[in-house]
């Protein structure tokens, strides 16, 4: 049962924070921008130097190269990038099942990066994430660019992925609906440290 | 060497000089801010020239090894900082010093040694008038390809820290992450010196040619001593940007391969 957990887990102004995410639960993490919410989550993917541990089913981070630790805690970052001309450059396998799901067809892979939507990107950069199949999520606001149809049609994949693989789930996100349809737990972030919602 | 060399005296410097003089002149009409730093650089180029030709009349009248090993040393230390002054965002520290000497020692250093004891093999292998002057033409050649090399690597990097940190969140390590990157920045350190070797001969005559030449020395020996030159410049130069591209991209990454951007200089305005 893969479970994450944060130990005393402290960066910049953020943190100590200490919180225990169980398999499938989604704990979904608010509060105002510059509290620190993307910063926690770049300290828990290892992106950040940071003090506390992180450990993935009883795993510290420190025990598995860093790559693999980043594979397996699947950071969405707010805003994502893209380095090469065509979608499926960016895919190292090419997830059709998943693709069609997000509401794309195969031919999205031949399509040029310059013409996507910021719509497309955002749902492009979670099937990226999804491809790698990681064993926890980190989600930074994964539909704040999407319009109502494509959030449910979102929320509805990782729904499954989560179902599936029994993962434990950090979301960031500002939108109380998505908080009351999502959320197993809820969390505010004051001045770097949590509060319960 | 022939004796046939037209002597250089006072008169003939003095009026080249006055060229740059006018030239001086002219910026100054012109307002461009330049006719300080090119005095300023036109007195340097004597005064180092004056003492390169006394230091070398020493040096090949005496040719002791450790004297032809230290004057090599000041060449490189001198060039090591000539790299780090060049780069917009040197790394900080010690480091913004040794990357770029490092790569240029081995790379040239052993270049030299291999050209000097397999191909030239004069007798000592050190004789100092194969040694010094083939040093001073691939330490200014590496110098400038080390210097752009990691100039476009750090620069790169900076602005490209999104992408970087995007690549590594999906689990890439840092060398895939770099690998656009580092071979971008080998391109740009490589580009003038294929240049120089295309245009040799047609476009350019190139220095030591031209000296050969005046020195009254057959142009098919001339030709010869360049092509040797070019290439030994061309694999110095190469070897060079290939090892500081790598050093240089491996040094912004700490232990845990996490981009580390705050190891490099902010540019001075």
């Amino acid at each position: 049962m893969p479970e994450l957990t944060l130990q005393q887990l402290r960066v910049a102004h953020v943190g100590p924070v200490d919180l225990h995410i169980k398999a499938s639960e989604i704990v979904c993490l608010s509060g105002a921008s510059g509290s620190g919410k993307s910063l926690l989550l770049r300290a828990i993917a290892d992106i950040i130097p940071h003090s506390g541990q992180v450990l993935l089913d009883a795993q510290p981070a420190q025990t598995m190269t860093a790559p693999h630790w980043r594979k397996q805690v699947g950071l969405l970052p707010a805003e994502n990038q893209w380095w090469q001309d065509h979608v499926g450059e960016h895919y190292q396998n090419q997830d059709n099942d998943l693709l069609t799901s997000l509401g794309f067809d195969e031919s999205t892979w031949q399509w040029q990066i310059a013409n996507c939507s910021t719509g497309e990107k955002q749902r492009l950069a979670l099937l990226r994430l999804l491809a790698n199949q990681p064993t926890c999520l980190l989600l930074d606001e994964p539909t704040a660019s999407l319009d109502p149809d494509n959030t449910r049609r979102v929320e509805q994949v990782l729904r499954e992925y989560i179902a599936a693989r029994q993962t434990p789930v950090l979301w960031v996100s500002h939108s109380r609906e998505q908080i009351q349809r999502m959320a197993t737990r809820q969390f505010v972030m004051r001045d770097g440290k949590l509060e319960a919602a | 060497m022939s004796g046939s060399i037209i002597h250089l005296g006072p008169w003939q410097l003095g009026t080249a000089a006055a060229l740059v003089l006018a030239l001086a002149a002219l910026t100054w009409y012109l307002r461009l801010a330049l006719s300080g730093k090119l005095l300023v650089a036109a007195v340097r180029t004597v005064i180092q020239l004056l003492l390169l030709g006394l230091v070398l009349e020493y040096l090949f009248a005496s040719a002791r090894p450790w004297l032809i090993a230290l004057v090599a040393m000041v060449m490189l230390s001198v060039a090591g900082r000539e790299v780090m002054a060049r780069q917009s965002r040197p790394f900080k520290g010690w480091w913004g010093y040794g990357l770029g000497a490092i790569s240029m020692f081995v790379s040239s250093f052993l270049i030299m040694l291999f050209a000097l004891n397999v191909i030239i093999a004069p007798t000592p292998w050190y004789t100092p008038q194969y040694a010094i002057p083939l040093l001073g033409m691939m330490l200014g050649n590496t110098m400038s390809g080390v210097a752009l090399t990691l100039d476009h690597l750090t620069q790169d990097a900076w602005r490209s820290r999104a992408v970087i940190e995007a690549r590594l969140m999906l689990g890439e390590d840092w060398r895939s992450a770099m690998r656009d990157m580092i071979r971008d920045s080998v391109r740009t350190g490589l580009i003038p010196i294929i240049n120089a070797m295309a245009a040799a001969g047609i476009i350019s005559i190139p220095g030591m040619m031209t000296g050969q030449v005046l020195a009254g020395n057959s142009p098919m020996i001339a030709a010869s001593y360049q092509m040797l030159i070019m290439f030994m410049i061309t694999a110095g130069t190469g070897f060079a940007a290939v090892l500081a591209s790598w050093l240089g991209a491996r040094g912004l990454f700490d232990e845990r391969q996490r981009l580390r951007l705050e190891r490099l200089r902010p540019p001075v305005k």
